[in-house]
């Protein structure tokens, strides 16, 4: 491994390596062990607390909170890839009113906070949770993936659009034939990203009474007669969820790690704009 | 209109919570976040180990659930703490993860030439990272550092719902009062484009300052 910051250590270096390890290793031990001592000590792991997971009512408020979970994800990422097939379409437009519309509404959608949004639709358009949460969704996630579309689009080689042009593709047909194709296979890491924070938002969702995966979990923890089992909840909760996020993250990061082996899509890189800057002249360096 | 006119102290105070939300919590941000980096590259195994765990688990954490964990579920072991400390935490370090991240990548982009000048001037590895590396990773890292602070800047409207005196809460009572609940909205937006707008800004500024003219 070669690093700026230290050279491939010597005998007494890697000893000195290895006393610190340990140091740092039983420091983090302890650490855990305290955590571990107070799960005990406030009892975390009486069956009281473990028994209503055992019961099947129980089994399936979890399950249907992760239904509806997946069922809002579901829905928001297919509306956002839409949405931001429009938007990116509308930013790539030749005509500007078109162009200046679709900037406006990306640039807002993206500066706005997700939950504004929720909350806007589900209070003041009256909607009902699921429809609020997947609306709100939508746009915020539709505008950032107009962004990478964009982006990918305009990453492909200029080559290939004018060689386009000059064979006398129209504009759509240089789109769809010519840069689209090579552009997706560039921003699929950066798109399964992106539905990575929509599957996260949705436990937004919680907040505004959808009754979502989070949602079952807080109706069992707060529940009298199964001793409020609040910590039991949050770890059978917790490992699920980024579970989840983890196993779509991972998904992303092979796509890139595949994609970098193949000379077809190389020098087309896209990276996510996630909050992207809001004042022009703000750039991202080379990753 | 009427409606920021009349409630001009409400709003004041939800847009000061968010900004006090905001600072505290990305200076608590950057702090873990640059420590986690240093971390991540150390040479120490399990040092490395608790970054790449700390990151990783943080960065696929529902902000929610974290909030959810942290406000309601740190109570259970006899913390008590206002609520808006613990979301401070919960926003803290969340953020900390994708700051660590940035903070790494930027590392990456100084040159090898560069640490390796460092060792042969005999410096450690603390010295070689702080007084060379670090400082030059810095300049590159400002644009990605101030899009998760904005980011941040927008997460804590989560902690409004968690009974943190934000902007976002603003628009219960105002809502219960009967205002119009558009404009109640309207206003809130703007609050947060006043935020985010301003990080932008000064990040902007520092971009110019000390950022690497390429």
């Amino acid at each position: 491994m070669t690093t700026a910051l230290y050279d491939i250590p010597g005998p007494r270096t890697r000893q000195r390596h290895r006393l610190y390890g340990l140091a740092s290793t039983a420091l983090i031990l302890a650490l855990l062990g305290c955590v571990v001592y107070l799960l005990f000590s406030t009892g975390q792991f009486t069956a009281a607390k473990w028994t209503p997971f055992t019961y099947k009512g129980i089994q399936e408020l979890l399950l249907r909170g992760l239904g509806n979970t997946l069922k809002a994800f579901a829905l928001a990422a297919v509306l956002s890839l839409a949405l931001g097939g429009v938007l990116a379409t509308g930013r790539l437009s030749a005509h500007r009113p078109v162009r200046w519309v679709s900037t406006v509404l990306v640039e807002f959608f993206r500066a706005m906070p997700v939950l504004v949004m929720i909350f806007f639709i589900y209070v003041a358009l009256q909607a009902e949770p699921l429809i609020a949460l997947v609306a709100g969704l939508t746009l915020y996630n539709g505008s950032v993936l107009a962004e990478v579309f964009r982006t990918g689009v305009n990453a492909v080689d200029r080559g290939q659009r004018e060689a386009a042009y000059a064979l006398g593709m129209r504009k759509t047909q240089v789109m769809t034939h010519v840069l689209v194709p090579q552009a997706v296979r560039a921003m699929l890491p950066a798109i399964i990203s992106q539905l990575v924070v929509a599957l996260k938002d949705t436990s937004l969702g919680y907040l505004i009474t959808y009754e979502e995966f989070l949602h079952a979990g807080k109706l069992i923890a707060s529940n009298l007669d199964y001793d409020l089992p609040f910590i039991p909840v949050v770890m059978i909760i917790s490992p699920i969820y980024i579970g989840m996020c983890m196993l779509l993250s991972w998904l992303a990061h092979w796509v890139s790690k595949r994609q970098r082996r193949n000379p077809k899509v190389e020098g087309v890189e896209v990276a996510a704009p996630e909050p992207g800057p809001l004042l022009p002249g703000g750039h991202r360096p080379p990753a | 209109m009427n409606v920021l006119l009349d409630n001009l102290s409400l709003y004041g105070k939800g847009l000061l919570g968010t900004v006090e939300l905001t600072v505290f919590a990305s200076l608590l941000a950057l702090v873990l976040g640059f420590l986690m980096a240093a971390f991540r590259v150390a040479p120490v195994g399990s040092l490395r180990a608790l970054g790449t765990a700390w990151v990783t688990v943080l960065r696929n954490t529902p902000l929610t659930l974290l909030f959810f964990a942290v406000v309601l579920g740190l109570p259970r072991f006899g913390l008590v703490l206002p609520f808006n400390l613990f979301a401070i935490l919960a926003l803290g370090c969340y953020t900390s993860a994708f700051i660590c991240e940035a903070v790494r990548s930027g590392i990456n982009t100084v040159p090898v030439g560069q640490g390796e000048a460092a060792r042969s001037l005999g410096m450690t590895f603390p010295q070689t990272l702080g007084g060379i590396v670090l400082p030059q990773a810095f300049r590159s890292v400002i644009p990605p550092i101030g899009s998760t602070l904005i980011a941040l800047a927008k997460n804590s409207a989560i902690a409004g719902a968690f009974s943190v005196t934000e902007l976002l809460g603003v628009y219960k009572p105002l809502n219960e009062l009967g205002y119009s609940i558009i404009w109640t909205f309207v206003w809130i937006a703007v609050g947060y484009l006043i935020v985010t707008l301003t990080i932008s800004a000064l990040f902007n500024v520092l971009e110019k300052r000390f950022g690497v003219a390429r």
